[in-house]
């Protein structure tokens, strides 16, 4: 019952969308406000969450006579994974994706009420026709909730690989990004349709593009550091085409949210805001093509039917062409927002978007061209790291220089008297450079420019915080501070785990010894050891650095449902 | 001097094409000497793969080809795909998923001798999956895979 329940709530969901685009363009549009389309998109939303939720009780439950519990769950696994295993498919996965897109077009129908009627009605007719879309996809090409008859006695199980905790934050999380996304694109949509594009649109769109941006970054990290001890030995970004689709929305919302604060405090950039969110939530379409289709050799890509392929390269072309067809016919009507000098901080602010941009352009072709060699000319190639790292690099490290810059100038006209105090971060930044230039033996320069640009920016970072008093200092401004801070750490991490990694490769057995840089391992002993629904033989190291001591557990896993082997890495975390 | 709104217009969209347009250019930059192609072990018996060059070799690992080496962390196998075989050497540690009779890709290059030499291997991810590279010649082992359940 609970199945057909969920799949009842799809259906109802599904033809809710089509009443929200009817409401929003249909003949009654203009008479009746903004109530209807709102109320509906409220329920629309609570139905597909209640699907899903129906979806996860199933897997709770391990209910066998549904056909994906069936294929994917087990009655043996940790109740953890048996809830969070409702999205560790194909199916359950693209209806949370729909689901979050439900309870976004929900949000947006609660807390937007004063946006300007005729915007936000045709942004609600946008979300619904996206939901609508991707209703048809799930109901006619991926239902979840389809029966096994007769049930199975026992299910096949989860992929060892993905019955980790990383499970239950990095899917939800990455996809209330990508999908907080859409409301920026329905509320440029709807912008354009209305012809309203000013301040007020951009202080409406700019919290989902900063909660979404939000999400997506920790939904990114969250992906990068389940990779480091899951899947990779010391690696975090390895330049797959899997983690190219996350980072491709990532670097067009992080332009959206420079570009919809322009528009909010100068009402400038408004042709060019509209096209990013747009560009923006096309990227995460994109993504979810790429991940779901079966194109790709990745951990991400579940079995998979290619029709589903198919279907999905139709929708986002069907979206992405009217969005732009849609652009096209109506940015001309805009007016030109009030003009600004070469040196102010709009322009910094367009170096910025143009910046990312480039790196956006670059990603794209990187990961798309070996699809598109293979289709046009059969000839398979895979395009890696060598590329991204090369290319991508030093724009990375130009644009981390503007973010330096930039929060000193003032909007519209600035003398540039502030920029002398970034002499002092300068000089941090050549110091460091300069002794890493020296100090560290291992080949490549990027890196150390990149140790120096990240000594820069951890102090540039607050200059905008300096000569102002910090508590009437606005949250926005801490926020911002904060954020740019933390890209000089990122950059300071990238940098340096690529110049000092050690690594010794080696058999060992019980009683040896073995030396990694200060480090000294023993190795002790090897016992076996079991959980729920594994068995392992699990080693114990120890190792240490001058004084104290600290015990490493690695395992090698064997789970029996499916039966897998996997290795659990032993990571040690000290400054 | 503030230009006139419709000059900085036109200045700004100017701009905004010189940037793309910048992006495919470094694109393709990058892609002429960066792209690894994929090659089957038949390809690699002809010499289609340059020596030296960073490429991938794609089949399915012979079963009773994989030897230990005696420093325990070097493996020697053999990539067929039924018309011919190329011999790798990896010194590394193995995928969890990589064994003998399995299909696997191996990222390296081709040397002199004609062996290849590995600095990555990638395996299938589970027991259902089969990485569309391998996509045909491995259609049997698919089958038996599905039977067995």
């Amino acid at each position: 019952m609970i199945a057909e329940a969920g799949l009842a709530a799809l259906w109802l969901a599904a033809g809710l969308a089509l009443l929200q685009l009817f409401l929003a363009f249909g003949p009654a549009a203009v008479r009746s406000g903004t109530a209807p389309v709102r109320s509906v998109a409220i329920v629309q939303g609570a139905l597909t969450l209640l699907a899903m939720l129906m979806l996860m009780w199933t897997f709770a439950r391990t209910d066998l006579s549904v056909l994906l519990v069936a294929d994917n769950s087990h009655s043996a696994k940790p109740w953890l994974y048996k809830v969070a295993g409702a999205w560790g498919n194909h199916e359950g996965s693209m209806l949370l994706w729909v689901t979050i897109l439900g309870i976004a077009g929900a949000a947006l129908a609660v807390f937007s009420r004063r946006l300007e009627e005729r915007t936000l009605t045709a942004a609600l007719g946008a979300q619904g026709a996206l939901a609508l879309g991707f209703f048809a996809f799930l109901l006619l090409s991926s239902n979840p909730f389809a029966r096994l008859d007769p049930p199975a006695f026992e299910g096949r199980g989860l992929n060892p690989l993905l019955q980790d905790p990383g499970l239950v934050f990095h899917p939800p999380t990455l996809y209330l990004g990508y999908v907080g996304l859409s409301v920026a694109f329905s509320l440029a949509v709807g912008a354009l349709i209305s012809g309203r594009v000013d301040s007020a649109l951009a202080k409406a769109m700019r919290p989902w593009v900063l909660g979404a941006w939000i999400m997506l970054t920790l939904g990114i990290t969250a992906g990068s550091y389940w990779a480091y001890y899951e899947l990779g030995w010391g690696g975090w970004w390895f330049w797959d085409p899997v983690e190219n689709a996350s980072l491709m929305p990532w670097l067009a919302a992080t332009a959206l949210l420079h570009s919809v604060n322009v528009l909010a405090a100068r009402n400038s950039l408004r042709a060019w805001t509209m096209m990013l969110a747009m560009v923006a939530f096309s990227m995460s379409m994109v993504g979810t093509f790429l991940v779901r289709s079966g194109i790709l050799t990745s951990v991400h890509a579940f079995a998979v039917d290619p029709k589903r392929g198919t279907f999905l390269l139709a929708l986002l072309a069907l979206y992405v062409g009217a969005a732009f067809l849609l652009f096209a016919f109506r940015s001309g009507k805009l007016s030109e927002g009030p003009p600004f000098e070469l040196v102010s901080r709009e322009a910094a602010l367009i170096g910025n978007n143009l910046l990312l941009t480039v790196i956006l352009g670059v990603v794209f072709v990187g990961t798309l061209y070996p699809l598109f060699v293979e289709a046009v000319t059969g000839t398979k190639l895979s395009v890696g790291a060598p590329y991204f790292n090369a290319v991508a690099g030093p724009l990375a490290l130009i644009l981390a220089l503007l973010v330096g810059v930039g929060p000193l100038l003032s909007w519209r006209r600035d003398s540039g008297e502030r920029l002398k105090r970034l002499a002092i971060p300068a000089l941090i930044g050549l110091t460091a450079f300069a002794i890493a230039l020296f100090a560290l033996p291992s080949p490549g320069i990027l890196p150390k420019i990149g140790l120096g640009v990240a000594a820069m920016l951890a102090v540039a970072a607050f200059l905008p915080l300096a000569g102002r008093k910090l508590r009437r200092t606005p949250l926005s401004t801490w926020g911002m501070v904060v954020a740019h801070f933390g890209v000089a750490v990122a950059i300071a991490g990238m940098a340096a785990s690529t110049l000092t990694t050690v690594e010794v490769l080696t058999a060992a057995r019980p009683g040896d010894q073995i030396e990694v840089g200060p480090w000294l391992i023993e190795f002790e002993s090897v016992t076996p050891v079991a959980g729920s629904n594994w068995t392992a033989l699990e080693a114990e190291l120890r190792a240490s650095r001058g004084g104290g001591d600290t015990i490493l557990k690695p395992q090698a896993r064997f789970y029996t449902d499916p039966p897998t082997q996997t290795t659990e890495a032993a990571i040690e975390t000290v400054l | 001097m503030i230009a006139k709104p419709k000059h900085q217009r036109l200045v700004l969209i100017l701009v905004a094409l010189a940037a793309v347009f910048a992006a495919v250019l470094l694109a393709m930059w990058g892609l002429r000497d960066r792209a690894a192609y994929f090659y089957t072990p038949a390809e690699i018996a002809s010499g289609k793969a340059a020596v030296g060059k960073p490429v991938r070799l794609g089949g399915m690992v012979e079963k009773g080809s994989i030897q230990h080496l005696a420093d325990g962390v070097t493996t020697r196998f053999t990539v067929g795909d039924g018309k011919a075989e190329v011999s790798v050497v990896y010194r590394g540690i193995l995928p969890d998923l990589f064994r003998e009779g399995s299909g696997a890709i191996a990222e390296g290059q081709v040397t002199s001798d004609g062996a290849f030499v590995a600095d990555n291997i990638l395996a299938k991810h589970d027991e259902r999956y089969m990485p569309p590279e391998l996509g045909n010649q491995a259609d049997e082992h698919k089958t038996a895979a599905t039977v067995e359940r």
